[in-house]
């Protein structure tokens, strides 16, 4: 048995999975600003979208339409390699943040997350049905009471599988910061590679840690659906 | 800022190259796509025979990938990928070095990702089948292939069109993750053409604009055929 438990400590996995590990909290890190930053942009988007303003609708269209048309890795090289070429970028005060892979990171995923995002929330509030938006308005409710008390929770809750696949993809994605310097565990991972040319045990070490980042979203997305559905559960 | 001189075809721009390269990137979005259906129709068969084995084989696979990033897919298959097929070699007898080449590799992992999200797909439009159309199908005297491909498979691909179509815009923009391998497709071309002509931003907006033709057209041409396959069924 100590045998066996030795041979575990000695096994490259064991000794990977704690290099990945100290890159978990870029990870997160980048997940922490970016998602909240995108769920209350993509919620504004959603109401512009939807909002009987052609022009504002209209812009927001073709802006998801743009985002959700090409990879995150364009958007994110666009912004990390595109941008920092520009001369009066690299002069302005944009450049304090541009320069860092991180912020590249961060405002490309939020870049992203708000077009699907809005997308989804928009299909959300579109599903809702007439009958309870006029029942709102005979009881004299404002527009921001409306939107309040009714819109934005019927249709936070209907959507809520769905944003919460979203929320999944958005933790995959951040692997894709790596490819810009940034040392969260994909990066991690390829450096371990790099040096010990033992790629198999290097990226499983890291995939177990983003099954491990999946798994816990999936239940933070379970438990938001039990609270806030009650009347599907069975019993209270 | 944008130089557009450097577009053109032939030796002075990179036209050319960039045409090529996205012939590269529909081909290889082609190929895995195709590959990843039949992927997809065994892990189906799999979840739906009564077998408690393989359907834990293919619940595993399904959950792993998906929870799994794409890139991390792409460089276990690329840096992993030939030591895999050497050993297979092995226990054949033959004991060279084989090296895959970048399509093969790329075909295979962006395939091994589309399939995760066409079995899902497929799952769902096969259980809309009802069971009384499988058992007529069986009292008529038809044997299982005429079954699946004058019963079930008409069916499941109308009310897959779809679902199959999101899959594919997935699998298009995720054939920019193969850039890392170094097979020459858009990505490819335009960090390539980038870093000679010292002007990222617009061999990457040019790159941003083919994926864009690429997605709208194909979303055309699924819309198409979904009117093609509902006939006397649309409203």
């Amino acid at each position: 048995m100590i045998e066996f438990l030795n041979s575990i400590q000695n096994s490259l996995i064991y000794k990977n999975f704690f290099l990945v590990l100290s890159g978990l909290d870029n990870t997160i890190l980048l997940l922490l600003i970016s998602l909240p930053v995108g769920f209350v942009l993509a919620l504004l988007f959603a109401l512009g979208r939807v909002s009987k303003i052609a022009l504002l609708s209209r812009t927001i269209a073709s802006y998801i339409f743009v985002i959700r048309g090409t990879p995150l890795l364009v958007q994110i090289y666009l912004i990390y390699f595109g941008l920092g070429s520009v001369k009066f970028i690299r002069e302005s005060f944009l450049w304090y943040a541009l320069k860092e892979p991180f912020w590249c990171g961060v405002i490309a995923l939020t870049i992203n997350t708000v077009a699907y995002g809005a997308e989804i929330f928009r299909g959300g509030i579109q599903s809702i049905e007439k009958s309870q938006v006029e029942s709102g308005l005979s009881l004299g409710f404002g527009k921001f009471l409306l939107l309040r008390k009714i819109i934005l929770p019927i249709a936070l809750r209907k959507v809520l599988p769905s944003y919460g696949n979203e929320l999944i993809l958005m933790v995959k994605a951040t692997s894709l910061v790596s490819l810009t310097t940034y040392m969260e565990m994909t990066g991690i991972a390829r450096k371990i590679m790099a040096k010990t040319f033992a790629p198999v045990e290097a990226f499983i070490a890291a995939g177990i840690l983003y099954l491990f980042l999946n798994f816990l979203m999936v239940q933070f997305v379970k438990y938001l659906e039990w609270k806030y559905n009650p009347h599907l559960r069975l019993n209270n | 800022m944008f130089k557009f001189d450097k577009l053109v075809f032939g030796d002075a721009g990179w036209g050319d190259e960039f045409l090529i390269a996205t012939l590269m990137t529909l081909l290889v979005s082609i190929l895995s796509m195709g590959l990843g259906l039949f992927l997809a129709i065994i892990t189906v068969w799999a979840k739906l025979i009564q077998n408690k084995i393989t359907r834990f084989i293919a619940n595993f696979y399904t959950t792993v990938i998906r929870g799994v990033p794409e890139l991390l897919v792409i460089y276990l298959i690329f840096f992993g990928g030939n030591a895999v097929v050497m050993s297979i070699a092995k226990v054949f007898g033959y004991n060279k070095y084989i090296e895959l080449n970048a399509l093969t590799i790329a075909t295979i992992a962006i395939a091994v990702i589309s399939a995760t999200y066409s079995s899902e797909v497929l799952r769902a439009s096969y259980l809309t089948i009802s069971k009384g159309q499988i058992e007529a199908a069986r009292a008529l005297g038809m044997n299982k292939f005429s079954i699946f491909f004058k019963v079930i498979s008409p069916q499941v691909i109308r009310h897959a069109l779809p679902g199959i179509g999101n899959v594919w815009q997935i699998t298009l923009k995720d054939t920019s993750l193969i850039s890392v391998t170094g097979l020459v497709e858009i990505m490819r071309q335009s960090r390539i053409s980038s870093n000679v002509e010292h002007s990222p931003l617009t061999f990457l907006i040019t790159a941003a604009i083919l994926y864009l033709c690429l997605t709208t057209i194909s979303s055309r041409v699924f819309k198409t055929l979904e009117l093609n396959y509902s006939k006397g069924f649309s409203t």
